[in-house]
């Protein structure tokens, strides 16, 4: 096996360890600031349910890379520029319709990614994938209660998740961008081309919208750089808080 | 050896404890977690080491899978009626039989079919919030997953 070929499977499975990981983050930073009690806990077991994903995935990427790397070496000593997470996870939301719209895009995303990937030939990418899916279909479900609640709730709500989607919509095209490491991933059976997945979620999404009475955004520009390290300014803010307290102690253990 | 988070199941009623099986004077216990970020598995790791230490079974090895994924058709008969014995509506999918569907989750306090779901996630990722129409209890549900 080539070193390229290596370094191709280590980035393809910190692509998937990183989106879990960055989004529990923004998830848990919600945590007190739902509009109830109830969706507190609720975004706290998504975030758990992620973070739970995010970790088998880190200790693998380990295993596979070969330098020793724990999960905790992945998640903590990584420089902003090695986090290869989409930039959709990683942008703070202002109001919780984007929390909302977040978790609608990510998961209509995500659930379908994870049943590929429950085929995988990699046993620890395939073992969390399966698992993963039924957790994913799950927070799916959340999110498209929400979307419908809010889109065709009031005038208020409705024009809330209308701005939430206009303002994340330019992130969703990175989530299907095909380059080397997914083609590499596809071809080893190791992953999926993520372009195949669009037309489905490209169905799913616009179905929820449209029972929400909510408009499927036009966007100008389209926000990419994420799976090959280049983040929004709010990756180091997010960064430095996860890893302020593993840095600061090092070895530091509950 | 009961679960961290609801002690009235043993991690065997729950369908955590997949296989324990002895390998040259070492025991191997497998097991899976019920959500990917159940925060009881370490507990239970711990529990499955310290309980099998004070048996006298020091050399043991207690390995995580996550396939087959953990399924709450799982979950033994004799633990639904200790849940529900316990005040937790439990989950309803079996490994064998029929699938159900639309069934209405009884009420654990009267046995109301009459309840409704005041949140999808309750106080851990294996519990829903419902309430009572009748006897106006809230209760947890174990959720089918």
């Amino acid at each position: 096996m080539s070193a390229a070929v290596v370094t191709a499977e280590v980035a393809y499975v910190l692509r998937l360890a990183d989106d879990a990981l960055v989004l529990a983050q923004r998830l848990a930073g919600q945590l007190t600031r739902a509009p109830q009690l109830e969706e507190d806990v609720a975004l706290s077991n998504i975030a758990l349910d992620l973070l739970g994903q995010a970790r088998p995935l880190l200790t693998r990427a380990g295993e596979l890379e070969g330098a020793g790397r724990s999960e905790d070496d992945l998640a903590y000593l990584r420089e902003e520029r090695a986090f290869l997470n989409c930039q959709l996870v990683e942008v703070p939301e202002r109001d919780f319709a984007e929390t909302i719209a977040r978790q609608l895009l990510f998961s209509c995303y995500q659930l379908p990614l994870y049943r590929v990937l429950a085929t995988s030939t990699d046993e620890v990418v395939a073992g969390v994938a399966e698992k993963g899916a039924k957790e994913v279909d799950y927070h799916r479900d959340h999110a498209v209660q929400w979307t419908l609640r809010l889109g065709d709730g009031t005038d208020e709500s409705h024009r809330r998740m209308q701005a939430a989607l206009e303002r994340l919509w330019p992130y969703a095209d990175e989530l299907f961008e095909s380059d080397d490491v997914t083609r590499a991933a596809a071809a080893s059976g190791l992953g999926v081309d993520p372009a195949g997945l669009r037309a489905g979620w490209d169905a799913d999404v616009d179905a929820v919208l449209a029972e929400a009475t909510l408009t499927r955004p036009q966007p100008v520009r389209r926000a990419t750089g994420g799976r090959r390290g280049v983040h929004t300014e709010a990756m180091g803010y997010l960064l430095a808080e996860m890893q302020h307290l593993h840095r600061s102690h090092p070895g530091a253990t509950w | 050896m009961p679960d961290p988070e609801v002690p009235v199941l043993t991690i065997a009623d729950l369908g955590v404890l997949r296989a324990v099986e002895e390998d040259g004077g070492r025991l191997r216990v497998t097991v899976t977690p019920t959500y990917s970020g159940c925060p009881a598995m370490d507990a239970i790791r711990d529990d499955v080491v310290r309980a099998l230490a004070a048996e006298g079974f020091g050399d043991v090895e207690v390995v995580t899978v996550l396939s087959p994924a953990w399924t709450t058709a799982w979950m033994s008969d004799e633990g639904r009626r200790k849940l529900a014995a316990y005040g937790i509506a439990p989950p309803q999918r079996r490994a064998d039989g029929p699938v159900l569907v639309a069934l209405s989750v009884r009420c654990p306090q009267c046995g109301s079919p009459r309840t409704r779901e005041l949140a999808r996630f309750g106080s851990t990722s294996c519990k829903a919030l419902r309430q009572c129409e009748d006897c106006r209890e809230p209760f947890d549900h174990f959720k089918d997953h």
